[in-house]
Formats: structure tokens, C-alpha cells, sequence
């Protein structure tokens, strides 16, 4: 079974390194995976993205037309990625910044309010981090544990005062969904 | 060695270090330049030769001067600039020296853009430059793969003193996959004969893609295509795929080898027995496999991420045993797997 | 009256004979150019200095190219234009060795401009000699950027006109004005007085290159009586009238590790 998963958002909401927690927590955890960024200049400011492809097979396509799962961090990537999401598929959005109502009925909307509650932990910049932690809670497609784990066993030399920030924004996310969760189904 | 996540730029570049590259020699240009960042931090360390040249041409024949000496030299680049090593890469190919060329495709024709091609195929693996000559072309499909031959790209052109041309594109050198990288290899540091180190004690070497008598030189390029024809016998790699039972055959490589597979692996959900060989040597080129597996197919896709060239191979292979389609996404959009599916099913259907 | 047996004793002494480091073979190059002298200076320098064995020489594409024949060396051909650049991955692998390269006008000037102005940016520690013979000689004699103005070549038949095609390129002005050039000369061999500034040019930029200063360049003033229309001798004095006064003689840059090197001679 494999899984793809899109993070999307402006350049500098860290939508590369949400991806890079969901695969190097797959690597630890003996799957395959695969993380593919969108590069070049519109990393700058404009629209950014990762995709990431995991599962217990080996990984053909690292690049998806319609991802099980998006995490859309502002209101372009809502609207880019809406109509893009598999039926039956789910769509994390970060309802601090994407004020934009759900239009589909054959997926699944999660809002989580990531901004406040990287405010409240006191780093905006790990908001994405929030949204991650809400994804593994509502799919369980990687144990909460293990992303917490990866972060502080990949997290480079220089960026280590960010490893405690991002634990905490993945077990906030998480608890921010508790209830909402089920398994996806795919 | 344990597995790590890496970016398949990187991973290259640390695959030739530690083959045993001694010296690196190129220019900035996406999607390449991580490559080209890692060897400036990297060789250093070692004590190896890192030099950032004024362009692709500068690096080329740097990379020819370098290897006049018996070092394993090596550039990187993107269409742009592989098209200006073309001067370069067409003296290397007479002089008999090796070298190494990793080419990240990207869109083009002209500056194109910087997401993912596989459009300098022709290139590649026509020889690129003037005069009759190939070099070798190896297509990786995953980072691990890359790796791996990068190594291979060293030991090949070491054995036959000929070019190798690593083909990747934006979407092998962007992407992250854990792999496993080899271990620092220890190298005989000993100049071959041939090399130019000073003609200290023997008579002076001259190396050259030149002679100014006909006969001469007819009788230098039979020696390069004697070569070439023994590279041709011994080092066609592909890889297939369900092809034992298979009705329906794509031809891909590279990453569009890996999407391919996706699609595939989805036909045969779906009931149809689609097979995958993924040229994994785009010169020399798979015809014999191709050939064989073509005469027990109904059809053959191939799939490319250019407007169609490898095609032309595939065509000379198949040599009208089956008909020949092609899907092709040119100009850096890359194919994804539902679209190869609904081709695969609409072909299985009109068989 | 006694005869006296007067008894000189004869003894040879051989006071000039060709270079070790130049081929016996005859050369390709017209009667009266003077690529071949330049050769045959190079040569002597190299025995002199004692280094025929620890040489590597690039040769360019033109007339130029059969350096890599005449001089006894390792020695390599590069494409036209690019011997800066070969001479750099050779150089950087071996830096104990001394590495050359000999390129005529249109090589270094037109086509290699880039190469050369990197190399010499740089401070690569080779020495780029540079035969400037104000034409394209193997071609046949067209418009090279060194060509006079108002001279006549096959591609300039009016003469060439400095309002479209720009004034003649002034490499070693151009190269001594760069901060990587440690050395850097112009000569000419058109007299005994010019022979001999030459070979001393030659030296000291070799020297210049074996103590590591930093980029060398010899430009000589060269002839090509086949492609100027006259006889040898009418082409050495079209050297000394016109193209002397274009390209004036001497040395344009000279380091401070290379005025050191020259006051120790």
C-alpha cells in the first residue's frame, strides 16, 4: 500500500521541511518513500510544494496528479489543490490563514488552526509542523511518536534549538484533531 | 552502511567521490548546481581538485586536461551547458582518455526552463559533437540507482578510456530517497602510460584528436569504433519488468522508467498484462531485449518526457514486429502514472 | 735554414647545434615565417633551463597546432581557443610540473578570449606563448583580431575598417592589465637584438612559472610572408615599420616576485 501526500503553501512556511519530518520518519521506520520539492524561483515567495510518496513497496511514480492526502498552508494551495484531492481523500487546511469553505463531499476537510498554535508555542514558523502532527493523528500513516522522534534525530547541528518547537507543534497537532481520527482509507 | 534520506544531486556527487574522482570542474545551472556545491565543500576536504570554471566550455577541457594526466576528472551540468561541452566532449572521444559528464536534464530547447526533461536523449547518445563517436549513456530511476552508476560511469570510462554520460534530470537530482552509498574507495594513484606527466625516461605522449594525413586518422577513428563495437557487446543493461507474459510493452527510462511502473503495476489491477523494459544503458542501446520482447506483444508505449526520441530506437528494435506508440510530455511537465494508464488501457482495448 | 715544424694543435668545439627539445624532423611552416624560430627559442630555453622532462605542452588549432610535434614534450592538442583552459586541469593535477601553451592571434584573441582572460584572472601559474601574425595563417590570411588597420586580408579586401570592425586587439596590454599576470612581454624576432629580448622573455616567464609567480604571457610579433604577399625578408621589415609601431615592444608586467626572480638572473 502506498500513500502520496502533498504539502503546499507560500515559499517560507516550511511546506519542504513538513515533508522532509514525513520522510525521514518513514525511512526510520523501514518504508519506502519518496520526496520530490517544487524548486527554482518559486520557492521564493510564490507557491511552494513537496510530495511525498510512502508505503510498504516499492515507489514508482514520485510525482502524483491526485494525492491521497494535502496539506494546504494558505488559501492559493486551498484552491490549487481542492478540485486535485483523490475521492476519498482528505484535505488538511491551515484554518488560520484559509478562510475558503469546503466545496467537495466526496473528500474529507480537516481544519487546523496552525498559526494560533504555533503562536501560543511561541515559533510562527512551526506551523507547519502543527499540521503534520494533525495528519499523523487523523491517518495514522506514521506513528505520532515516530515523526516526534525524527525530529530530533535528523535535525541538523545548527537548527538544533528548533527540534524542542517542532516536538511540541506535532503533539499539539495531534491533540488539536483527537477524536477526529480514523485511519484513511486507501 | 545504514540508509540515509538523500537528494539525488548529492548523492551523486558523493558517489563519485567516492568512486574516486580527483578532480571536478563546473559551472552553476539548475537542476544540477547542489551537485556542484556539495564537490566545492567536498573535494577540498580531501585533497582533491575543485575548481568553478568561467563556463561549461572552461570546465570541459579542464576536465580534458585533467584527464590527459591519467586523473579521473569529472563536470556536471544541464542541456545548456551539456550543449556547449559538445566541442569538448567531441576531442575527449578521439583522444582515448576518460572522463565522466553528469547531465541533470532539464526543459528545453534553449534556456527551455528548469523542471524535469529527458529531451538531450538525442545528445546524449548520437555522440553530441562532430565526428563519429558515442559515449556511454547510463539513465538512473532512483537515487540508489544513481549512485550506483555513478560508480559504474567511472569504472567504464577507466576501462574503455572512453566518455561517460550520466542522463538524470530535474526530477532524479531534486528528489530525496533513502539510499545506501558505497564506501570511500582507496585508488591507485599511478599515472597510466599514456598520460601526460613529463617525459621523464621514455619517449614524450602526445595526445590528440588530430592528424593532418587521411590515412592517419581513418586509421584512429577504425580504432574508436573497434572500441565502441566492444562496448556495444558488453555493457547493454536494462531492466524488465512482468515482460514474460506480457501483451502489452512500455519502453521507458529513467525517472519515467520508475512512473511507468506505477502504471503499469495499476494495468495489471485492472487485468491487463502490460510489461516494462526500462533501458538502463541509453547507449549502448537495449535492441536485442527490445527486439525479443517486442515479437510477443501486440503493442508497445513508449514514454518519454521529450516529444519523442528514444522512440526512434525502440522503432529500429521492434523493427515492425508490433505497432509502435509513443506518449510524450516535452518542455518540463512530467508524466504522471494515470496518464500512462489510460493509454496502456485504451491500447489494450484497440488490441 | 732549419725548418721549424710549427704544431698547432686543432681542437672542434661545437658552438651551436639544434635543441634537445626540438624535433629533427622538417616543419610544415612556409619558407620565412617565423613560427619556426619561435619554436627553436622555446626549445632552447627549455635545454637551458633544464626542464625538457618535466614539460607539458597544449597546442591550439591553426598553424600553431604542430607545436605539440616539434617540441620533444608531453604534449596535447587542444580545441581551438580552449589550450587555457586544458592547460588549467592539467596544471591544477600537476602543479610541480611547467605548463605551456602556444597559440597563434585568432585562437587566443578571437575564439579563446574568454579562456585566456580567465586563466591570466586567476593567476593559473602557466605561460600562454602568443604568435601574433595580424592574420589567420592556416586559413588562408583572413581578418584575425590582431589584423592593422587598413590591412588587406582575404575577409577585409577594402582593408580592415576600424569603424565596423573595432581597433586590433593589444593582448599583452590587455593581460598585464589584469591583477592573476605576473609576467608579461612583448617581442619580436626580426633582428639579433629582437632574437635575443625574445629568448630572454622566454626565460624569465618560465622562471617566472617555476618559482610560482603566478600567469605568464610571450607575445612575438611574428611573420607570415605567404598570406602578407612578400618575401621574407620585406615581411621581417613589415614587422619592424608597421606592426612595431601598433604593438610596441617590451615588458608590461613585470611582478614583484618577477623583478626579484630577474634582479637574481
Amino acid at each position: 500500500m502506498q500513500t502520496s501526500v502533498v504539502i503546499a503553501g507560500f515559499g517560507g512556511q516550511g511546506v519542504l521541511f513538513a515533508g522532509l519530518i514525513l520522510a525521514y520518519a518513514a525511512m526510520d521506520k523501514e518504508l519506502y518513500v519518496t520526496w520530490y520539492p517544487s524548486y527554482g524561483p518559486e520557492m521564493r515567495g510564490g507557491t511552494a510544494s513537496a510530495t511525498v510518496v510512502l508505503g510498504d513497496e516499492e515507489i514508482g511514480s514520485p510525482v502524483v496528479r491526485h494525492p491521497d492526502i494535502v496539506i494546504a498552508m494558505n488559501g492559493p494551495s486551498f484552491r490549487k489543490y481542492e478540485p486535485l484531492v483523490k475521492p476519498g481523500g482528505m484535505l488538511f487546511y491551515n484554518a488560520s490563514l484559509i478562510a475558503d469553505a469546503g466545496t467537495r463531499t466526496d473528500i474529507r476537510y480537516v481544519a487546523v488552526p496552525a498559526n494560533a498554535i504555533a503562536a501560543e508555542i511561541g515559533d510562527t514558523r512551526v506551523a507547519n509542523a502543527v499540521m503534520v502532527g494533525a495528519l499523523a493523528a487523523v491517518t495514522g500513516i506514521l506513528p505520532l511518536e515516530a515523526l516526534v522522534e525524527t525530529v530530533e534525530r535528523h535535525m541538523p547541528p545548527a537548527r538544533r534549538a528548533m527540534v524542542f518547537p517542532n516536538q511540541e507543534a506535532l503533539r499539539r497537532g495531534a491533540q488539536v484533531v483527537a477524536g477526529l481520527g480514523q485511519p484513511v482509507a486507501s | 552502511m545504514a540508509k540515509e534520506l538523500l537528494k539525488g544531486n548529492i548523492a551523486i556527487a558523493e558517489a563519485a567521490l567516492r568512486a574516486g574522482v580527483d578532480a571536478y570542474f563546473g559551472y552553476p545551472i539548475t537542476p544540477q548546481t547542489e551537485l556542484l556545491e556539495h564537490m566545492s565543500r567536498r573535494m577540498p576536504e580531501l585533497g582533491r581538485v575543485f575548481l568553478q570554471a568561467e563556463s561549461e566550455i572552461a570546465a570541459i577541457n579542464m576536465v580534458y586536461g585533467a584527464a590527459c594526466t591519467g586523473a579521473w576528472a569529472m563536470t556536471s551540468s544541464s542541456g545548456p551547458g551539456i550543449s556547449l561541452m559538445q566541442e569538448g566532449l567531441s576531442y575527449i572521444a578521439l583522444s582515448d582518455v576518460p572522463a565522466v559528464v553528469v547531465d541533470i536534464m532539464r526543459g528545453g530547447p534553449g534556456l527551455g526552463n528548469i523542471q524535469p526533461s529527458q529531451a538531450d536523449y538525442n545528445q546524449l547518445t548520437r555522440g553530441g559533437g562532430h565526428g563519429d563517436y558515442r559515449c556511454i549513456v547510463l539513465a538512473p530511476a532512483t537515487v540508489q540507482e544513481a549512485i550506483d552508476l555513478t560508480v559504474l560511469a567511472f569504472d567504464l570510462a577507466d576501462k574503455y578510456r572512453a566518455v561517460a554520460i550520466l542522463a538524470g534530470d530535474g526530477l532524479i537530482g531534486q528528489m530525496m530517497e533513502p539510499a545506501e552509498l558505497p564506501p570511500m574507495r582507496q585508488r591507485s594513484r599511478t599515472p597510466p602510460p599514456w598520460a601526460l606527466t613529463g617525459a621523464r625516461g621514455r619517449p614524450p605522449n602526445s595526445i590528440t584528436a588530430f592528424s593532418i594525413a587521411a590515412e592517419t586518422l581513418e586509421a584512429m577513428n577504425w580504432q574508436l569504433q573497434a572500441k565502441l563495437q566492444r562496448i556495444r557487446e558488453r555493457e547493454v543493461r536494462y531492466e524488465a519488468w512482468l515482460t514474460e507474459d506480457a501483451e502489452l510493452l512500455v519502453v521507458a527510462f529513467g525517472s519515467v522508467g520508475r512512473i511507468a511502473k506505477t502504471a503499469v503495476r495499476e494495468a495489471r489491477a485492472y487485468g491487463v498484462r502490460a510489461g516494462l523494459i526500462r533501458p538502463i544503458t541509453l547507449w549502448p542501446f537495449p535492441y536485442a531485449p527490445i527486439a525479443q520482447a517486442a515479437a510477443r506483444v501486440k503493442a508497445v508505449l513508449v514514454v518519454e518526457m521529450n516529444a519523442g526520441q528514444m522512440v526512434d530506437d525502440v522503432r529500429m528494435a521492434v523493427c515492425g514486429q508490433a505497432p509502435v506508440h509513443f506518449h510524450g510530455r516535452p518542455g518540463g511537465s512530467v508524466p504522471v502514472p494515470e496518464e500512462i494508464l489510460e493509454r496502456i488501457m485504451t491500447l489494450s482495448k484497440e488490441g | 735554414m732549419d725548418e721549424q715544424v710549427v704544431v698547432v694543435a686543432l681542437q672542434e668545439q661545437k658552438v651551436y647545434s639544434r635543441p634537445r627539445a626540438l624535433t629533427a624532423e622538417t616543419t610544415n611552416y612556409c619558407p620565412g615565417c617565423t613560427h619556426g624560430l619561435i619554436n627553436k627559442l622555446i626549445a632552447e630555453v627549455i635545454d637551458e633551463l633544464g626542464i625538457q622532462e618535466n614539460t607539458i605542452s597544449v597546442s591550439p588549432v591553426g598553424c600553431a597546432v604542430f607545436f605539440y610535434r616539434y617540441l620533444v614534450l608531453d604534449g596535447v592538442v587542444a580545441p581551438h581557443g580552449r589550450a587555457p583552459a586544458v592547460a588549467t586541469g592539467i596544471k591544477r593535477m600537476l602543479p610541480d610540473r611547467v605548463v605551456i601553451t602556444y597559440q597563434g592571434d585568432g585562437d587566443m584573441a578571437a575564439i579563446g578570449m574568454s579562456e585566456i582572460v580567465w586563466t591570466a584572472m586567476r593567476g593559473e601559474n602557466i605561460t600562454a606563448f602568443f604568435v601574433n601574425n595580424a592574420n589567420y595563417g592556416m586559413t588562408g590570411g583572413q581578418m584575425a583580431p590582431t589584423t592593422l588597420a587598413g590591412q588587406v586580408t582575404t575577409t577585409s579586401p577594402q582593408g580592415r575598417d576600424v569603424e565596423t570592425m573595432g581597433m586590433p586587439t593589444r593582448m599583452a596590454e590587455m593581460l598585464a592589465g589584469l591583477p592573476g599576470s605576473a609576467y608579461v612581454a612583448r617581442c619580436a624576432t626580426y633582428d639579433a637584438r629582437t632574437i635575443r629580448d625574445a629568448r630572454n622573455a622566454i626565460r624569465l616567464a618560465l622562471r617566472a612559472q617555476m618559482a610560482g609567480a603566478g600567469f605568464s604571457m610571450v607575445e612575438f610579433l611574428s611573420s607570415c610572408p605567404t598570406n602578407w604577399g612578400l618575401s621574407p625578408q620585406e615581411a621581417l621589415q613589415w614587422i619592424k615599420q608597421t606592426m612595431v609601431a601598433y604593438y610596441p615592444l617590451g615588458e608590461f608586467k613585470v611582478s614583484e616576485a618577477v623583478q626579484r626572480l630577474k634582479a637574481k638572473r
